[in-house]
């Protein structure tokens, strides 16, 4: 049995007290394990990953990793924040630095560590994506897709426990996406634990152990990949795959 | 235009260019720690102390210099508190300048895309790191053309320092025509003084514009 990493119990959110964002939101997460978030436009799977982040406040629930409870108390929520990495949709990186002061900079400062040993790390993990070359570019000499790469490497230099990554190809032009999920894909085979909103549903299918479908802020379906794309169990999941034209 | 008078009293209007680089220096280097303190405490939030910003800021670019010089150097010494002429002149232009700046920076710190702050956050870093390390240098960067258009202005301004006992150009040139009556003469060096104070600066500014641009998001392609 694989430790349990992260534990979502009854998480609620509204804006106003009105509008349920986030409704009685349950499921957890193991080591090494991947989920992909599905569902259409304003479901609440970014807000979803925001919370776990602690960038935005929940209402009600409990968030565990590791089994303890996450203070989600302002004056600790950065120590969170060091274990749970977020890579975004929009590619920015810290346009005044170039990408190796913009992959130092975090460890640096929040975890003390000493510029050598984060520099030589920086340039594995820029092998891995290809782009140890850039090192020394500031970033608007990158594409928008090489400039996730770094963002995602910039997130793993932290050593976070969980990486969440919300609909990072969704800004990118086509011929961007394939690389930064070919990234994204060997995380997954290196045994990171990963919580992924993504609007490519065959990256999903290839990627995830757990599909979880979300609409109007509930958990609508929680299933294995090959089960949900042939045999959803609920017709909100069947008309949305057919929606997308994905539905074999 | 009498030339050898000209050059007989070049060594005035060098004095005055003296003075009046001495106190708009001071003055401008003021004027920047106000205007960045105060735009720290208006993008904090502080309250109360925001408030008090706030009007200093309204008060300050609704009032001409010379009205402000007017009140330190004559209104003051009523309720006993006596500065003298350069004390006015640096502390008037500080008083101006640094709302001028303090707004030159909210621009720029207005104009940081609000997602750098959340990646900042989400990769562990506190609220002062963030501020210090990813939102500072970037709005500094953003604000450095109004910035450069303020020191030229507040440099500018000086020109009324005159009205306070103080030797600047101005003063020495409308001496000149008060004694001599060349008009066209002591203009004319007037005009030329504050071409050569000032056209450094503002080449000096340009300069300084082009090498922060890297705060431009992407599309400007490497300079």
């Amino acid at each position: 049995m694989k430790e349990m990493m992260l534990e979502v119990e009854h998480l609620k959110k509204s804006y106003d007290n009105k509008n349920l964002i986030l409704d009685d939101i349950t499921f957890s997460i193991k080591k090494g394990e991947v989920i992909s978030i599905l569902g259409p436009s304003g479901c609440g799977k970014s807000t979803l990953l925001k919370c776990l982040n602690g960038l935005e406040s929940v209402d009600e629930g409990v968030i565990k990793l590791k089994g303890e409870k996450i203070e989600t108390e302002k004056r600790k929520i950065h120590k969170i924040r060091e274990k749970i990495g977020m890579v975004f949709q929009s590619y920015d990186l810290f346009p005044h630095m170039t990408i190796m002061e913009n992959l130092v900079l975090a460890p640096r400062k929040v975890q003390k560590r000493k510029k050598e040993e984060i520099q030589e790390e920086a340039k594995q993990l820029l092998i891995r994506v290809g782009l140890l070359d850039k090192k020394d570019n500031y970033p608007r000499q990158l594409s928008g897709g090489q400039k996730q790469r770094v963002a995602i490497v910039r997130a793993l230099l932290m050593k976070p426990e969980v990486l969440l990554l919300d609909e990072i190809t969704a800004a990118l032009d086509p011929e961007m996406v394939c690389e930064v999920l070919q990234v994204v894909l060997e995380l997954a085979k290196t045994g990171m634990t990963m919580i992924i909103v993504t609007h490519e549903l065959q990256f999903a299918k290839a990627v995830a152990d757990t599909i979880i479908f979300m609409e109007k802020g509930r958990i609508i379906e929680i299933n294995h990949p090959e089960q949900f794309f042939s045999i959803p169990k609920t017709d909100r999941a069947k008309q949305f795959l057919e929606s997308r034209g994905k539905f074999q | 235009m009498d030339t050898s008078f000209m050059q007989s009293q070049v060594f005035l209007y060098i004095e005055g260019a003296k003075l009046t680089l001495y106190l708009a220096s001071i003055g401008i280097l003021f004027a920047i720690l106000v205007g960045l303190l105060c735009s720290i405490i208006r993008y904090l939030n502080i309250p109360i102390i925001r408030q008090i910003v706030g009007v200093y800021i309204e008060l300050s670019r609704n009032t001409p210099l010379l009205i402000q010089l007017f009140f330190l150097y004559f209104g003051l010494p009523k309720i006993g508190i006596l500065l003298s002429s350069k004390q006015c002149a640096i502390i008037g232009l500080t008083f101006l300048g640094g709302s001028y700046m303090a707004e030159a920076f909210r621009t720029g710190l207005d104009n940081v895309a609000h997602i750098q702050k959340d990646i900042a956050l989400s990769l562990g870093m506190t609220q002062i790191q963030v501020f210090q390390y990813v939102v500072l240098p970037q709005a500094i960067s953003n604000s450095i053309p109004v910035f450069c258009s303020n020191i030229i202005f507040l440099m500018k301004e000086t020109s009324v320092f005159s009205a306070v006992a103080l030797a600047d150009l101005m003063f020495v040139t409308k001496d000149l025509i008060g004694i001599y009556y060349k008009t066209d003469e002591a203009l004319f060096m007037l005009v030329v003084s504050y071409l050569i104070l000032l056209l450094p600066i503002s080449i000096g500014c340009t300069l300084l514009e082009r090498k922060v641009r890297y705060a431009e998001y992407g599309n400007r392609s490497a300079i």
